[in-house]
């Protein structure tokens, strides 16, 4: 292994579709009023966390494939300058060309550069959340080049002029009638009496893409894994979109982030058997790709990779966050999150959502990145995620990391207290000896009179207003416990203060 | 500095602490230590809940099962090197003959061609009997990758002694660096409101004759 000897570099941040657009307290607070939205979610994420607990039950040795999944990828980020030389070295040995993005810019630079090179103006896709973090589609358009998403999902998405909510099903928001809406407006030549059963939107959406497969010359991808040992890149999808953009065009052009590296051949084995299990809950993806820069005869002659930082070795540095880089995108965290379940994925703003989105995303752009610094508290730290994630992400724990980085961010700058440290400082004070407790407690039964017949309080002044936007809060008792103890033994309850003090 | 040099130092400067590459736990299944025809039952079983069609036949009766299969359809592909005989009942069958188009790497179909060819006939590197997974890896008997996509029907081969129990034994048995394909049942896609539709843009039907 090499030692660094260099001066330590500032931490370089990532750019591009990584910011909230506003904080997430109020995004989640938008995205709450939409019932069908939080409908569509539930039913999504309960059907697929059912599969994949059954997937995964089935298996005897799941927990030993989650160690070893966990310490592969511990090792790959103890061992990743080593390893990316060592991917580079056989990926090009095999006649694929290796290019270095150090953010979004850079990347999406090099791709149009590419594209262009080839003389083509149209591009097809493989759904990508590297090319998405980048916002590879918006900046081609900027350049004359038009990207055509071929993943039925992000098709759905990208004809609506919408955003992804879900990592896996990102469509996920829409019910088949809106979906059948929109490809009546936005798919030209789409049938008029398009009726909104599956099965039939599918296969418009087959007629609708088979001419660009067939014809199109230039292929962007991501990639799930990328073999160091071997070179190879590997693409895991169901739909054969996939395999038509990695196989029929005649240059592929791959974006993947640093972090998706595994050290071996052996080391697939293992993710996948971890990734479709976790994912969609099925025992097997109906198609995987795997390349190795390029094979005469057979596939791409011109094949491209674009290794990304983009905030990446930043979030390499942080000791504690560093294992968010583990994640294989599977989604399971978000099928349990019951935050995420009822936000859905628009409200973190980034391209990550859910339990990894709201730890990856500050750790890639900097928590002082203001629109993202209200992420870490968009959790109730049930542990769930940690329960559900294939590579034992501690999520719970980096989130509590992440706040109190965020806290000390904070500090020393002007920062007038806000209502929430207002709260904590009164109910510290309530909190720390029984006496002022008590006088609290005098107030409870105030509290009934802000509570309406059905005894539920819904609105609340303040910080605590927050709560009540969306839920309610019953009424307190009208009479507090240490007045109902006094009553009944005649004497004061006792209290810590009392008991110290004898 | 370039690009690399860049990313490389940041990298190198984030992990000052210097982090230990743990030991990697393998204790996971290596072999599942089946039976061939517990091995076979399983296939057939995972590829049935695919939706995928499965027939199980003996060797010698691989040409008459491919000459049903391919029954309705007008054209199809196979390989060059696909195994000598498969299609001996085609031959038999008069048309079955002139109906076939055959790619080579010195001729290779153009896609148009696939795209207006019905079926495609390839044989397969090893097979996955837990996950319901066959494995092309561009061998002669199976061709490259395009031939197996673009027609809507696959027909696809397997020798019994090519299934494999789990994952770790199919993988170590090919050569990583060859152009692969994982195919578990048909193509398929769950966007709409979560409800399964078999055959996007991949073949729509997948048969599987198991050789044995
Ligand atoms: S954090 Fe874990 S559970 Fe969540 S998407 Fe990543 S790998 Fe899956």
């Amino acid at each position: 292994m090499t030692t660094f000897l260099g001066m330590p570099a500032l931490p370089a941040f990532g750019s591009g579709n990584l910011f909230a657009g506003e904080s997430f307290p109020k995004a989640a607070h938008r995205e709450l009023g939409n019932a069908q939205l939080r409908a569509n979610l539930g039913h999504a994420t309960h059907t697929i966390r059912d599969k994949r607990q059954a997937v995964v039950s089935e298996l005897p040795d799941w927990e030993q494939l989650r160690d070893a999944g966990s310490a592969i990828k511990e090792s790959v980020m103890a061992r990743l300058p080593e390893l990316l030389e060592e991917f580079e070295k056989n990926f090009t040995a095999r006649g694929g060309v290796i290019h270095w993005a150090r953010d979004a810019r850079e990347a999406n630079e090099i791709v149009a550069g590419l594209v262009r090179a080839t003389g083509e103006t149209e591009v097809v896709k493989v759904k990508s959340m590297a090319t998405q973090e980048i916002g590879l589609n918006e900046y081609l358009e900027e350049q004359g080049i038009e990207a055509f998403e071929t993943d039925l999902a992000e098709l759905i998405v990208q004809l609506d002029h919408d955003k992804p909510s879900h990592i896996l099903v990102p469509a996920i928001h829409k019910n088949r009638t809106e979906i059948r809406d929109i490809f009546l407006r936005e798919m030209p030549g789409a049938d008029p009496a398009l009726t909104n059963d599956p099965p039939v939107l599918a296969m418009a959406a087959r007629e609708h893409l088979r001419r660009k497969f067939l014809t199109a010359k230039v292929a962007v991808s991501g990639a799930n894994f990328a073999l160091a040992d071997s070179g190879t890149l590997a693409v895991v999808e169901s739909e054969g979109n996939g395999r038509m953009c990695l196989t029929l065009p005649e240059t592929l052009i791959t974006v993947m982030g640093i972090e998706k590296l595994l050290p071996t051949w052996q080391d697939l084995e293992v993710f996948m058997q971890l990734l479709p299990r976790s994912s969609t809950g099925e025992r097997m993806n109906p198609y995987t790709s795997l390349w190795t820069g390029v094979t005469e005869g057979d596939g791409p002659q011109n094949v491209h990779l674009v290794l990304l930082d983009n905030g990446r070795s930043a979030a390499l540095a942080d000791e504690m966050g560093r294992s968010a880089l583990h994640c294989i995108r599977c989604s399971a965290c978000m099928n349990v999150c019951p935050v995420y379940e009822r936000t859905g994925g628009h409200a973190y703003g980034s391209t990550y959502p859910g339990p990894i989105g709201a730890i990856l995303s500050p750790l890639l752009t900097g928590i002082q990145a203001e629109e993202n610094s209200s992420l870490p508290y968009a959790s109730s730290l049930c542990g769930a995620c940690y329960d559900a994630c294939p590579v034992k992400i501690n999520i719970p724990d980096i989130l509590v990391h992440l706040r109190s980085v965020d806290v000390d961010s904070k500090r020393g700058t002007k920062k007038v207290p806000s209502q929430m440290d207002v709260g904590m400082k009164a109910a510290s004070w309530a909190l720390s000896s029984g006496k002022h407790l008590g006088l609290v407690e005098k107030g409870l039964p105030l509290g009934r009179l802000a509570a309406g017949r059905d005894k539920k309080i819904k609105k609340l002044p303040g910080i605590a207003g927050g709560w009540t936007q969306s839920r309610d809060i019953p009424a307190p008792p009208a009479q507090s416990f240490r007045d109902w103890w006094a009553k009944e033994h005649k004497s004061p309850a006792p209290s810590r203060d009392e008991k110290e003090t004898q | 500095m370039s690009a690399r040099e860049d990313i490389l130092s940041r990298i190198r400067s984030a992990l000052q602490d210097s982090p230990e590459a743990p030991q990697i736990p393998r204790e996971y299944r290596a072999a599942s230590g089946m039976d061939a025809d517990g091995l076979v039952d399983l296939l057939v079983d995972r590829l049935v809940d695919y939706k995928a069609q499965v027939a199980v036949v003996p060797a010698a009766e691989v040409p008459a099962t491919i000459a049903s299969l391919l029954e309705g359809a007008r054209s199809y592909v196979v390989p060059e090197g696909l195994d000598g005989g498969w299609l001996a009942a085609m031959d038999d069958a008069g048309t079955g003959g002139s109906r076939r188009r055959v790619d080579s790497p010195a001729e290779p179909l153009s896609v148009a061609d696939l795209d207006g060819t019905d079926a495609v006939v390839t044989g397969s590197a090893v097979a996955v009997a837990e996950t319901g997974t066959i494995i092309l890896d561009g061998s002669a008997n199976q061709g490259r990758r395009a031939i197996s996509l673009v027609p809507d029907h696959h027909i696809c081969v397997v020798k019994a002694a090519d299934i494999a129990g789990i994952l770790p034994e199919a993988l170590g048995r090919i050569d990583g660096t060859r152009p692969i394909t994982m195919i578990s049942g048909p193509s398929a896609t769950s966007d709409i409101e979560l409800q399964r539709v078999e055959g996007v843009h991949g073949p729509r039907r997948l048969d599987v004759i198991i050789a044995r």
